[in-house]
């Protein structure tokens, strides 16, 4: 039974409940263990309308099981992030089917506006579901913020397109010169001024966002344009982290007192920036990449992250379906998220070459 | 007899001669020789193609479910069309890149594999192998 199926009322009433959903599992530990505590993060699973009731089964399949694996956690989270990218071209169809699949997670969730969400009706539909585009809360000792970061200048969306159709194909398309580089925007950079006055600065504080907050490569928006503007609001904390969807691929990286966590997606891997072999990119010297996916293994360089709060600094273990787990974590003695395994360059295997 | 034999010579040089003036007289063919304005237009011809590979990339025409190429390969990026033909460990054996485009278009895409010298095959091959332009060769590399 797809949502669609539902009555309005009713599945509204189930996605109000559920809030959104993780599908990385990020633990976050403190010196009084008692305040550890646990949250998963799935996100981008691209939910694609082929026609009616027929949906991309690929991007379907990547979804349905992060949502299942993470219903048979134990311990259990206490909340999933969804990173945003539910739907590939924000329709109400696939917004609807997405939100279907993550009401059957068993745990309050929360969700952040990805570009595929937002541009077709500039996430109108999506907040019917959700709520608002960006908020924050207080959990256990630990101050977190949700950010819309897929944002862009006001003349690319509300002056350049015909048909809200065609600006939402534009900005899909992630290679597309078309497109505009993604921001937070000077509005909700005043919130989160705002928002981040009321906190103390030994507060550990969590964003997540869509995009990187960094800029890493501006051709495929894995670039935030106001990034700088926004770090300078998270540096005067002690403890700050960035959580982010939008590159489906493993990145972090330390910038000051901010840590930087991607997480996958659930659909389909990306290339890293240094791939395309015409541009510059820079990828943060400090991330190990994923191994190169094996398209003959359909769910290869998907999956999704438990994140564990250890001393309101993040654990991501990401899981990872066609291969071998991986585990960053902020390491206390060098001041930056590192992988447990394979971050000394010794350690490093030949999948995690990419070229 | 040797005044036959010179006649016969003088015959046969005046034919040989009659020849190479034919010869010289036609407009015969040239050989490779061209010109800045040939290469412009050339360059033209083959970039008209490439924009033909790029339209299909990021089209959902050459699949049956909305997917295209673009969306796991941006600017063609992860396909590495310099390391081709190599050993695909996935099939055993060695493999051209378009067999690999048409795996693509035959599994993610749920389409119809294209014959080899079908002119869309040839515009993919042209767009994926351009945007690796510069790139040194190869061939065998995983």
């Amino acid at each position: 039974m797809t949502a669609t199926c539902l009555s309005r009322r009713d599945f509204l009433k189930g996605a109000a409940a559920l809030g959104a959903l993780p599908l990385t599992m990020v633990e976050l530990s403190f010196a009084d263990s008692s305040k550890n505590f646990t949250f998963a993060h799935i996100s981008d699973s691209h939910i694609q309308q082929i026609q009616g009731s027929n949906f991309v089964y690929n991007w379907d399949r990547g979804l349905i099981r992060a949502v299942a694996e993470t219903n048979l956690l134990t311990p259990k989270p206490d909340f999933v992030i969804f990173g945003g990218d539910l739907a590939q071209l924000g329709k109400k169809e696939e917004l609807d089917h997405g939100a279907e699949m993550l009401s059957k997670l068993n745990y309050k969730v929360r969700c952040v506006m990805g570009e595929h969400d937002y541009y077709l009706d500039l996430g109108e539909y999506w907040s019917k579901l959700f709520g608002p585009h960006y908020y924050s809360w207080d959990h256990k000792g630990v101050h977190f913020i949700t950010l819309n970061s897929v944002l862009t200048y006001d003349e690319w969306t509300h002056n350049r397109w015909p048909t809200a159709e065609q600006r939402m194909l534009e900005m899909a398309g992630l290679d597309n010169p078309n497109g505009s580089p993604f921001m937070v925007g000077e509005e909700q950079r005043k919130w989160l001024q705002k928002d981040l006055a009321k906190v103390k600065k030994d507060t550990p504080v969590v964003v997540f966002s869509h995009s990187p907050i960094q800029k890493i490569y501006k051709g495929w928006n894995f670039w935030t344009e106001d990034a700088d503007e926004v770090q300078a609001l998270l540096q005067p904390f002690e403890t700050v982290t960035v959580v982010y969807g939008h590159v489906h691929q493993i990145q972090y990286n330390q910038i000051g007192n901010i840590s930087f966590n991607s997480v996958m997606a659930t659909a389909w891997p990306w290339p890293y920036p240094q791939s395309y072999a015409q541009a510059e990119s820079h990828l943060p010297k400090l991330t190990v990449p994923m191994n190169r996916a094996d398209p003959f293994f359909e769910r290869d360089a998907t999956g999704w992250q438990l994140i564990d709060l250890n001393t309101g600094r993040v654990t991501l273990r990401y899981n990872l379906w066609n291969n071998t787990n991986r585990t960053v974590a902020y390491n206390p003695e060098t001041k930056q998220p590192e992988d447990t395994v394979y971050q000394s360059p010794d350690k490093r295997i030949p999948p995690q070459i990419h070229y | 007899m040797s005044k036959i034999i010179l006649r016969i010579t003088f015959s046969a040089l005046g034919l040989l001669l009659l020849a190479v003036a034919l010869f010289l007289a036609l407009d015969t063919p040239q050989a490779d020789e061209f010109t800045d304005k040939d290469v412009e237009r050339w360059q033209q011809e083959f970039m008209s193609v490439v924009e033909k590979g790029r339209a299909l990339w990021v089209s959902p025409e050459l699949g049956t479910n909305g997917v295209a190429c673009a969306q796991c390969h941006p600017n063609a990026a992860n396909t590495h069309p310099e390391t081709y033909p190599k050993f695909q460990q996935q099939l055993g054996r060695v493999a051209a890149l378009r067999e690999m485009i048409n795996w693509c278009i035959l599994n993610p895409l749920e389409g119809k594999m294209l014959e080899p010298n079908d002119p869309k095959m040839i515009a993919l091959e042209a767009y994926v192998t351009y945007e690796r332009r510069s790139v040194p060769l190869e061939p065998g590399k995983h």
